[in-house]
């Protein structure tokens, strides 16, 4: 689009424009303080830190333990990826091997729970356009990911599923059918939803070229997943990187072409496709064994041996407290989270709690490529963008 | 392509740098050198444009207290990702308290702005040459470095606060 910004001295008549803390489009609480000269964006200032919640302070002061919880609270879209980030973390310095059945039932978490936040992000680039329907059609396949993570850990949300170690329980046979009838019924409600906006006339004219940046600006400004991978760039986690067991599968990474807000939503539609296929492929190939590792150090024993076995009660009692032997050490793990690279710094002293643990959240990084994204587009593009960036206030403030 | 491991990276480092790297390890399997700070921003550059290695991602910029250490006392860590041969680097760089200073490389990976303005706001490390190094998610009127060690987590137990509003 053509627009005449520098053309005119006219700065005394631009307006300006407060999107958000509390703007139902940034879908968390953020602002952006937008300069505008009538319909177009000339510069905008983003503000931050609205829900900080000094988790780094926090978890240098709670038992490794105790940290899972903090984790759900970064990317709520998908917590049950955050948690396993760390507890893998903790694995990686612990030096844990998880038996392989530990690994797949991850991956299948993992992949729901990738499932259940790219359906939300690419359904609100729906609403925000004006389009409710897919939104409200999605979210129920959204509640039955939710029922199976119930099925595993009691909680929906706010996951703090699994152990540092391995899993809290394994599948029983209802989450096993659960998830089962989910990888049954789910094609035909995702073909469904890609129907009503992937070829929509309208959906297409509001998002093709809204909100673009190229591979080496993305680069820079550190965009990671779906975000960096709509740019044609085919970096995630899970290849570069493998961790539980990703090498075994088999999947494809999706790229874009122009990293604009299409481009972003389609990457993200076939990135639910592949996390189905991978679901399927681990269940299919599910290895018999332990849903845990052997380290009793770290790993719960369970509630019935606490009751009655004093070893058990000793153990719990001491993990709790974070008596655990921790070597001293630094490790950096990252997991691909729903936004892409989620990374751990842990730094161990040997005491109970971290020594320092810094979290990389990939929204707070590429989050400062935006004002260059809309700079020049009207506001609504600008508000298409930011829910195509998927943008979590969580993530970006920790 | 697999002929760029820990051993190459570290000797290319130190023909450029040698008398800057005071110390080289691979905790599991990261080569991690201790910079000296003088030379960060040429670093990451040198790594950046490196016809080999490549370094064209610059993963995270946070930063430590070591309140133990003399004259070491505060810390920045990059991790720096070569995508071209899946190769990661940790580079540390120590200041003293009384001079928190260090360049930034936000010019080199604009990337770097928000995360040397959060390690500012924790830690109170100034990045020279930063274009906007202000706090981030702390509040501006705040006159400490909640990340440094002094701080002790808030109290549970104190008193002195009015929490009638909250139904406590």
């Amino acid at each position: 689009m053509e627009n005449n910004i520098g053309q005119y001295d006219h700065k005394e008549e631009y307006t300006t424009l407060n999107l958000g803390p509390t703007h139902p489009a940034t879908h968390g609480i953020f602002q952006n303080i937008l300069t505008m000269d009538g319909e177009i964006i000339v510069d905008t200032e983003q503000t931050c830190g609205y829900i900080h919640r000094a988790f780094e302070k926090i978890a240098e002061h709670r038992p490794f333990y105790q940290v899972t919880p903090l984790t759900d609270r970064l990317n709520y879209c998908s917590s049950p990826i955050n948690n396993m980030g760390w507890h893998m973390t903790v694995e990686k310095l612990l030096g844990v091997k998880t038996p392989k059945r530990v690994d797949y039932m991850r991956i299948i978490i993992m992949e729901l729970a990738r499932i259940s936040d790219h359906l939300v992000c690419n359904s609100v680039i729906g609403v925000d356009i004006g389009a409710l329907t897919g939104f409200t059609y999605v979210f129920q396949w959204r509640e039955k990911i939710y029922d199976i993570f119930e099925e595993v850990c009691g909680a929906r949300l706010t996951t703090n599923i699994g152990r540092i170690g391995g899993m809290e329980r394994d599948f029983s046979p209802a989450c096993i059918s659960k998830i089962r009838a989910f990888l049954k019924e789910f094609p035909a409600a995702l073909r469904e939803f890609t129907n009503l906006l992937e070829r929509n006339r309208i959906f297409m004219d509001r998002t093709i070229g809204v909100g673009a940046i190229n591979t080496e600006r993305a680069l820079n400004y550190g965009f990671v997943g779906p975000n960096l991978r709509a740019t044609g760039l085919d970096y995630d986690v899970r290849v570069m990187s493998p961790y539980s067991s990703y090498e075994d599968f088999d999947f494809v990474i999706p790229v874009g072409i122009n990293g604009d807000t299409f481009d972003r939503f389609m990457v993200r539609q076939q990135e639910m496709w592949e996390s189905h296929k991978m679901i399927g492929q681990a269940l299919e190939n599910l290895p018999e064994g332990k849903f845990f590792a052997e380290v009793p150090e770290f790993y719960l024993p369970p509630k019935q041996e606490v009751y009655n076995n004093m070893e058990a009660l000793i153990w719990h009692f001491k993990i709790v407290m974070g008596e655990g032997e921790v070597p001293v050490g630094e490790v950096y793990h990252s997991v691909e989270g729903g936004n892409g690279e989620l990374g751990f710094y842990l730094v161990s002293d040997g005491g109970r709690a971290a020594y320092r643990l810094h979290f990389r959240r990939p929204s707070f990084i590429y989050y400062q490529g935006y004002p260059e994204m809309i700079k020049g587009s009207t506001l609504s593009d600008a508000i298409v963008t930011m829910s195509s960036m998927n943008v979590i206030a969580g993530e970006l403030d920790a | 392509m697999s002929e760029v491991n820990n051993a190459y990276l570290l000797k290319e480092l130190e023909e450029q740098f040698a008398a800057s790297i005071y110390s080289a390890e691979e905790p599991y399997g990261m080569l991690t050198i201790e910079l000296d700070r003088k030379d960060i921003a040429p670093a990451i550059q040198y790594l950046k444009d490196h016809a080999v290695l490549k370094f064209n991602f610059l993963t995270d910029v946070c930063g430590a207290h070591f309140p133990d250490k003399m004259g070491k006392e505060l810390s920045t860590i990059y991790h720096l990702h070569s995508f071209t041969n899946n190769i990661r680097l940790r580079i540390k760089c120590y200041m003293p308290l009384a001079d928190p200073t260090i360049a930034s490389v936000s010019a080199i990976f604009n990337g770097a702005n928000w995360q040397e303005r959060e390690t500012f706001d924790f830690f109170g490390i100034e990045f020279l040459g930063h274009p906007n190094l202000k706090r981030i998610l702390n509040v501006e009127e705040m006159e400490y470095f909640p990340m440094r060690k002094e701080y002790p987590l808030e109290d549970q137990t104190r008193t002195d606060k009015d929490d009638t509003y909250f139904g406590r």
